[in-house]
Protein backbone atom coordinates (compact mmCIF):
# COMPACT_ATOMS: atom_id res chain seq x y z
CA UNK A 1 0.00 0.00 0.00
CA UNK A 2 2.90 2.75 0.84
CA UNK A 3 4.37 1.43 -2.47
CA UNK A 4 1.46 2.29 -4.01
CA UNK A 5 1.01 5.17 -2.57
CA UNK A 6 4.29 6.35 -3.41
CA UNK A 7 3.98 5.82 -7.32
CA UNK A 8 0.98 7.41 -7.32
CA UNK A 9 2.41 10.81 -5.33
CA UNK A 10 5.43 10.22 -7.82
CA UNK A 11 3.32 10.79 -11.07
CA UNK A 12 1.03 12.85 -9.67
CA UNK A 13 4.23 15.79 -8.83
CA UNK A 14 5.66 14.95 -12.55
CA UNK A 15 2.52 15.55 -14.05
CA UNK A 16 2.07 19.28 -11.83
CA UNK A 17 5.26 19.56 -12.67
CA UNK A 18 4.91 19.12 -16.48
CA UNK A 19 1.21 21.12 -16.90
CA UNK A 20 3.21 24.12 -15.01
CA UNK A 21 6.03 24.53 -17.46
CA UNK A 22 3.88 23.34 -20.59
CA UNK A 23 2.55 26.52 -20.97
CA UNK A 24 6.35 28.69 -20.79
CA UNK A 25 8.82 27.48 -23.91
CA UNK A 26 12.27 26.86 -23.19
CA UNK A 27 15.30 27.91 -24.72
CA UNK A 28 18.73 25.63 -25.17
CA UNK A 29 21.37 28.70 -24.20
CA UNK A 30 24.76 28.45 -24.73
CA UNK A 31 26.33 29.48 -21.57
CA UNK A 32 24.80 29.17 -17.64
CA UNK A 33 25.20 33.11 -17.66
CA UNK A 34 23.14 34.40 -20.32
CA UNK A 35 20.26 31.96 -18.57
CA UNK A 36 20.62 33.40 -15.24
CA UNK A 37 20.89 37.07 -16.99
CA UNK A 38 17.12 35.48 -18.81
CA UNK A 39 15.78 34.94 -15.95
CA UNK A 40 16.54 38.47 -13.92
CA UNK A 41 16.14 40.18 -17.68
CA UNK A 42 12.69 38.43 -17.95
CA UNK A 43 11.57 38.84 -14.37
CA UNK A 44 12.50 42.38 -14.66
CA UNK A 45 10.66 43.39 -17.72
CA UNK A 46 6.88 44.11 -17.68
CA UNK A 47 4.50 42.74 -19.84
CA UNK A 48 2.87 45.70 -22.22
CA UNK A 49 -0.24 43.83 -22.40
CA UNK A 50 -0.94 42.58 -18.65
CA UNK A 51 0.25 44.99 -16.75
CA UNK A 52 0.55 43.49 -13.63
CA UNK A 53 2.72 40.89 -14.67
CA UNK A 54 6.26 40.53 -16.13
CA UNK A 55 7.45 38.76 -19.01
CA UNK A 56 8.39 35.88 -17.26
CA UNK A 57 4.87 35.13 -15.73
CA UNK A 58 2.95 36.69 -18.53
CA UNK A 59 1.58 33.96 -21.09
CA UNK A 60 0.12 37.17 -23.76
CA UNK A 61 1.34 37.00 -26.73
CA UNK A 62 3.30 39.86 -26.46
CA UNK A 63 4.57 38.31 -23.78
CA UNK A 64 5.91 35.31 -25.82
CA UNK A 65 7.32 37.61 -28.72
CA UNK A 66 9.56 40.03 -25.89
CA UNK A 67 10.71 36.48 -24.25
CA UNK A 68 11.96 35.32 -27.90
CA UNK A 69 13.74 38.62 -28.78
CA UNK A 70 15.50 38.58 -25.32
CA UNK A 71 16.67 35.02 -25.97
CA UNK A 72 18.01 36.41 -29.52
CA UNK A 73 19.86 39.51 -28.07
CA UNK A 74 21.20 38.05 -25.14
CA UNK A 75 22.79 35.18 -27.67
CA UNK A 76 23.91 38.17 -29.92
CA UNK A 77 26.02 39.54 -26.90
CA UNK A 78 23.77 42.13 -26.73
CA UNK A 79 24.75 43.84 -22.96
CA UNK A 80 21.74 44.16 -20.28
CA UNK A 81 21.62 47.52 -20.83
CA UNK A 82 21.68 47.26 -24.54
CA UNK A 83 18.29 45.20 -24.31
CA UNK A 84 17.16 47.45 -21.80
CA UNK A 85 17.50 50.35 -24.08
CA UNK A 86 16.17 48.80 -26.69
CA UNK A 87 12.94 47.66 -24.75
CA UNK A 88 12.44 51.39 -23.96
CA UNK A 89 12.93 52.65 -27.27
CA UNK A 90 9.89 50.53 -28.29
CA UNK A 91 7.47 50.45 -25.46
CA UNK A 92 8.63 53.34 -22.84
CA UNK A 93 9.87 53.31 -19.33
CA UNK A 94 6.74 51.64 -18.99
CA UNK A 95 7.97 48.28 -19.87
CA UNK A 96 10.43 48.17 -17.10
CA UNK A 97 9.81 47.66 -13.54
CA UNK A 98 12.47 49.90 -12.66
CA UNK A 99 12.07 52.81 -14.66
CA UNK A 100 15.22 54.96 -14.66
CA UNK A 101 14.87 58.28 -12.78
CA UNK A 102 13.39 61.68 -14.69
CA UNK A 103 10.96 63.84 -13.84
CA UNK A 104 8.28 61.45 -15.02
CA UNK A 105 9.22 58.81 -12.63
CA UNK A 106 10.56 61.53 -9.66
CA UNK A 107 7.27 61.25 -8.03
CA UNK A 108 7.60 57.25 -7.86
CA UNK A 109 11.12 56.62 -6.71
CA UNK A 110 11.12 59.97 -3.80
CA UNK A 111 7.66 59.03 -2.41
CA UNK A 112 9.18 56.01 -0.13
CA UNK A 113 11.83 58.21 0.69
CA UNK A 114 9.87 61.18 1.69
CA UNK A 115 7.05 59.20 3.47
CA UNK A 116 9.79 57.33 5.32
CA UNK A 117 11.18 60.35 6.77
CA UNK A 118 7.98 61.64 7.41
CA UNK A 119 6.89 58.64 9.43
CA UNK A 120 10.46 59.13 11.45
CA UNK A 121 9.82 62.70 11.90
CA UNK A 122 6.18 62.10 13.62
CA UNK A 123 7.64 59.27 15.12
CA UNK A 124 10.20 61.31 16.65
CA UNK A 125 7.60 64.30 17.80
CA UNK A 126 5.11 61.63 19.44
CA UNK A 127 8.07 60.11 21.48
CA UNK A 128 9.20 63.32 22.75
CA UNK A 129 5.81 64.47 23.87
CA UNK A 130 4.93 61.96 25.72
CA UNK A 131 8.15 61.73 27.28
CA UNK A 132 7.73 65.26 28.27
CA UNK A 133 6.84 65.49 32.44
CA UNK A 134 2.80 66.59 33.49
CA UNK A 135 3.26 70.02 35.17
CA UNK A 136 2.33 69.77 38.54
CA UNK A 137 0.49 72.83 38.62
CA UNK A 138 -2.63 71.19 36.17
CA UNK A 139 -4.37 69.98 38.71
CA UNK A 140 -6.91 72.42 39.68
CA UNK A 141 -7.38 72.53 43.88
CA UNK A 142 -10.56 70.31 44.00
CA UNK A 143 -9.00 67.94 42.04
CA UNK A 144 -5.71 67.45 44.12
CA UNK A 145 -8.45 66.93 47.39
CA UNK A 146 -10.11 64.08 45.45
CA UNK A 147 -6.98 62.66 44.71
CA UNK A 148 -5.66 62.77 48.26
CA UNK A 149 -9.00 61.33 49.45
CA UNK A 150 -8.86 58.57 46.81
CA UNK A 151 -5.38 58.02 47.98
CA UNK A 152 -6.12 57.85 52.00
CA UNK A 153 -9.09 55.64 50.97
CA UNK A 154 -6.85 53.00 49.14
CA UNK A 155 -4.20 53.05 52.20
CA UNK A 156 -6.76 52.39 54.47
CA UNK A 157 -8.32 49.20 52.40
CA UNK A 158 -4.67 48.06 52.32
CA UNK B 1 -4.07 72.16 15.63
CA UNK B 2 -7.10 72.97 17.90
CA UNK B 3 -8.69 69.85 19.17
CA UNK B 4 -12.18 70.97 17.48
CA UNK B 5 -10.08 71.54 14.03
CA UNK B 6 -8.66 68.21 14.93
CA UNK B 7 -12.22 66.69 15.12
CA UNK B 8 -12.45 67.44 11.31
CA UNK B 9 -9.23 65.33 10.01
CA UNK B 10 -10.42 61.88 9.22
CA UNK B 11 -13.59 63.81 7.09
CA UNK B 12 -10.94 65.67 5.83
CA UNK B 13 -8.66 62.65 4.58
CA UNK B 14 -12.16 60.81 3.68
CA UNK B 15 -12.23 63.69 1.24
CA UNK B 16 -8.94 63.87 0.13
CA UNK B 17 -9.31 59.47 -0.42
CA UNK B 18 -12.66 60.17 -2.69
CA UNK B 19 -11.25 62.81 -4.87
CA UNK B 20 -7.85 60.58 -5.82
CA UNK B 21 -10.54 57.70 -6.14
CA UNK B 22 -12.96 59.36 -8.34
CA UNK B 23 -9.89 60.68 -10.71
CA UNK B 24 -8.83 57.17 -11.01
CA UNK B 25 -12.36 55.58 -11.80
CA UNK B 26 -11.83 57.65 -15.31
CA UNK B 27 -8.56 56.48 -15.89
CA UNK B 28 -7.62 54.15 -18.32
CA UNK B 29 -4.58 52.04 -17.43
CA UNK B 30 -4.16 50.62 -20.52
CA UNK B 31 -4.05 54.29 -22.30
CA UNK B 32 0.00 54.36 -22.57
CA UNK B 33 1.72 56.98 -24.42
CA UNK B 34 3.18 55.56 -27.37
CA UNK B 35 7.16 55.44 -26.84
CA UNK B 36 7.36 56.94 -30.21
CA UNK B 37 5.44 60.07 -30.51
CA UNK B 38 7.06 62.86 -32.31
CA UNK B 39 9.33 59.95 -33.45
CA UNK B 40 9.69 58.74 -37.64
CA UNK B 41 8.07 55.69 -38.61
CA UNK B 42 10.10 52.66 -37.96
CA UNK B 43 12.20 51.95 -41.14
CA UNK B 44 10.76 48.15 -42.50
CA UNK B 45 10.80 45.89 -45.81
CA UNK B 46 8.06 43.97 -45.99
CA UNK B 47 6.08 42.51 -48.56
CA UNK B 48 2.65 44.21 -49.54
CA UNK B 49 -0.49 41.90 -49.00
CA UNK B 50 -1.45 39.69 -51.50
CA UNK B 51 1.27 41.25 -54.17
CA UNK B 52 5.16 40.28 -54.44
CA UNK B 53 6.15 44.06 -53.93
CA UNK B 54 8.43 44.95 -51.17
CA UNK B 55 7.28 47.98 -49.15
CA UNK B 56 9.26 50.19 -47.09
CA UNK B 57 9.16 53.28 -45.49
CA UNK B 58 8.95 55.92 -48.24
CA UNK B 59 6.19 54.17 -50.24
CA UNK B 60 3.63 54.34 -47.53
CA UNK B 61 4.44 58.07 -46.53
CA UNK B 62 4.56 61.48 -47.92
CA UNK B 63 0.67 62.09 -46.49
CA UNK B 64 -1.29 62.48 -43.72
CA UNK B 65 -2.33 58.96 -43.11
CA UNK B 66 -3.48 56.51 -39.94
CA UNK B 67 -1.65 53.70 -39.53
CA UNK B 68 -4.31 50.85 -38.36
CA UNK B 69 -3.22 47.78 -37.07
CA UNK B 70 -4.71 44.53 -37.53
CA UNK B 71 -5.41 40.75 -37.80
CA UNK B 72 -8.01 38.42 -39.20
CA UNK B 73 -7.55 36.66 -35.23
CA UNK B 74 -8.67 40.07 -33.38
CA UNK B 75 -11.81 40.31 -32.50
CA UNK B 76 -12.50 44.52 -31.82
CA UNK B 77 -10.80 44.80 -35.73
CA UNK B 78 -13.81 43.06 -37.10
CA UNK B 79 -16.47 45.56 -34.86
CA UNK B 80 -14.05 48.15 -35.66
CA UNK B 81 -13.83 47.63 -39.34
CA UNK B 82 -17.14 49.32 -40.88
CA UNK B 83 -16.21 52.42 -39.41
CA UNK B 84 -12.90 51.99 -40.82
CA UNK B 85 -14.47 51.63 -44.36
CA UNK B 86 -16.67 54.53 -43.90
CA UNK B 87 -13.64 56.91 -43.54
CA UNK B 88 -12.00 55.65 -46.15
CA UNK B 89 -14.96 56.38 -47.82
CA UNK B 90 -14.78 60.00 -46.85
CA UNK B 91 -11.49 59.86 -48.53
CA UNK B 92 -9.03 59.50 -45.10
CA UNK B 93 -6.01 57.24 -46.54
CA UNK B 94 -5.36 54.44 -44.02
CA UNK B 95 -2.02 52.05 -44.58
CA UNK B 96 -3.18 48.85 -43.15
CA UNK B 97 -0.60 46.86 -40.77
CA UNK B 98 -1.55 43.02 -41.17
CA UNK B 99 0.45 42.12 -37.96
CA UNK B 100 1.20 38.14 -37.48
CA UNK B 101 -1.56 37.11 -39.66
CA UNK B 102 -1.87 34.44 -42.53
CA UNK B 103 -1.74 35.81 -46.24
CA UNK B 104 -5.01 34.09 -47.05
CA UNK B 105 -7.10 34.43 -44.39
CA UNK B 106 -6.42 38.23 -44.50
CA UNK B 107 -6.93 38.14 -48.31
CA UNK B 108 -10.28 36.42 -47.65
CA UNK B 109 -10.84 39.02 -44.89
CA UNK B 110 -10.52 42.26 -47.05
CA UNK B 111 -12.67 40.31 -50.17
CA UNK B 112 -15.69 39.73 -47.50
CA UNK B 113 -15.46 42.59 -45.57
CA UNK B 114 -14.12 45.55 -47.83
CA UNK B 115 -11.36 47.07 -48.07
CA UNK B 116 -10.74 50.35 -46.09
CA UNK B 117 -7.22 50.29 -46.51
CA UNK B 118 -5.04 52.01 -49.15
CA UNK B 119 -1.95 49.51 -48.96
CA UNK B 120 -1.83 46.90 -46.79
CA UNK B 121 1.85 45.69 -44.84
CA UNK B 122 2.20 42.10 -44.17
CA UNK B 123 3.68 42.19 -41.45
CA UNK B 124 4.12 38.49 -41.04
CA UNK B 125 6.27 37.78 -37.76
CA UNK B 126 5.69 41.32 -35.97
CA UNK B 127 9.08 42.70 -36.55
CA UNK B 128 7.28 46.24 -37.96
CA UNK B 129 4.69 45.37 -34.87
CA UNK B 130 7.71 45.32 -32.41
CA UNK B 131 9.57 48.27 -33.98
CA UNK B 132 6.27 50.27 -33.22
CA UNK B 133 5.43 49.05 -29.93
CA UNK B 134 2.51 47.21 -30.59
CA UNK B 135 0.83 45.32 -28.12
CA UNK B 136 -2.47 44.35 -29.27
CA UNK B 137 -4.73 44.73 -32.08
CA UNK B 138 -5.91 47.24 -32.83
CA UNK B 139 -3.73 49.75 -32.63
CA UNK B 140 -4.05 53.10 -34.88
CA UNK B 141 -1.13 55.55 -35.57
CA UNK B 142 -1.86 59.02 -37.06
CA UNK B 143 1.20 59.80 -39.16
CA UNK B 144 1.91 62.91 -41.00
CA UNK B 145 2.91 63.58 -44.24
CA UNK B 146 6.67 63.53 -43.41
CA UNK B 147 6.46 60.41 -41.52
CA UNK B 148 6.59 61.00 -37.92
CA UNK B 149 4.09 59.59 -35.80
CA UNK B 150 2.22 61.98 -34.02
CA UNK B 151 -0.70 59.77 -31.92
CA UNK B 152 -1.42 56.07 -30.99
CA UNK B 153 -4.65 54.64 -30.50
CA UNK B 154 -4.91 51.54 -28.77
CA UNK B 155 -8.46 49.95 -29.00
CA UNK B 156 -11.23 50.15 -31.58
CA UNK B 157 -11.60 53.31 -33.74
CA UNK B 158 -15.40 54.59 -33.71
CA UNK B 159 -17.27 57.29 -34.40
CA UNK B 160 -16.65 58.68 -30.53
CA UNK B 161 -12.95 58.26 -31.12
CA UNK B 162 -12.81 59.53 -34.55
CA UNK B 163 -14.75 62.90 -33.60
CA UNK B 164 -13.49 63.51 -30.19
CA UNK B 165 -9.60 62.42 -30.70
CA UNK B 166 -8.01 61.58 -34.32
CA UNK B 167 -9.93 63.83 -36.49
CA UNK B 168 -8.90 66.71 -34.74
CA UNK B 169 -4.90 65.64 -34.96
CA UNK B 170 -5.77 65.63 -38.22
CA UNK B 171 -7.16 68.47 -38.76
CA UNK B 172 -4.30 70.22 -37.04
CA UNK B 173 -1.39 68.52 -38.92
CA UNK B 174 -3.78 69.26 -42.30
CA UNK B 175 -3.35 73.28 -41.03
CA UNK B 176 0.01 73.33 -39.92
CA UNK B 177 1.12 72.01 -43.78
CA UNK B 178 -0.63 74.40 -45.10
CA UNK B 179 1.31 77.20 -43.96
Amino acid sequence: MARLCMAVMVIWTALAAFSTHAVIETYEFSSPALQERYQSLSAELRCPKCQNQNIADSNAPIAQDLRRLLYEQLEKGSSDQEILDYMVARYGEFVRYRPSFDSATAALWLAPVVLLLGGFALLILTVRRRGEPVPLDSLSASDKDQLRSLVDAAEKEA
Amino acid sequence: MAPRLKLFAPLLIFALLALLLFRGLSLDPREMPSALIDKPLPEFELLSLGEQRMLTREDVTGQISLFNVWATWCVSCRVEHPYLQQLADAGVPIVGVNYKDEDSAALQWLQDLGNPYTVNIADRDGTLGLDLGVYGAPETYVVDAGGVIRYRHVGVVDERVWRSILEPIVLELTAAEMN
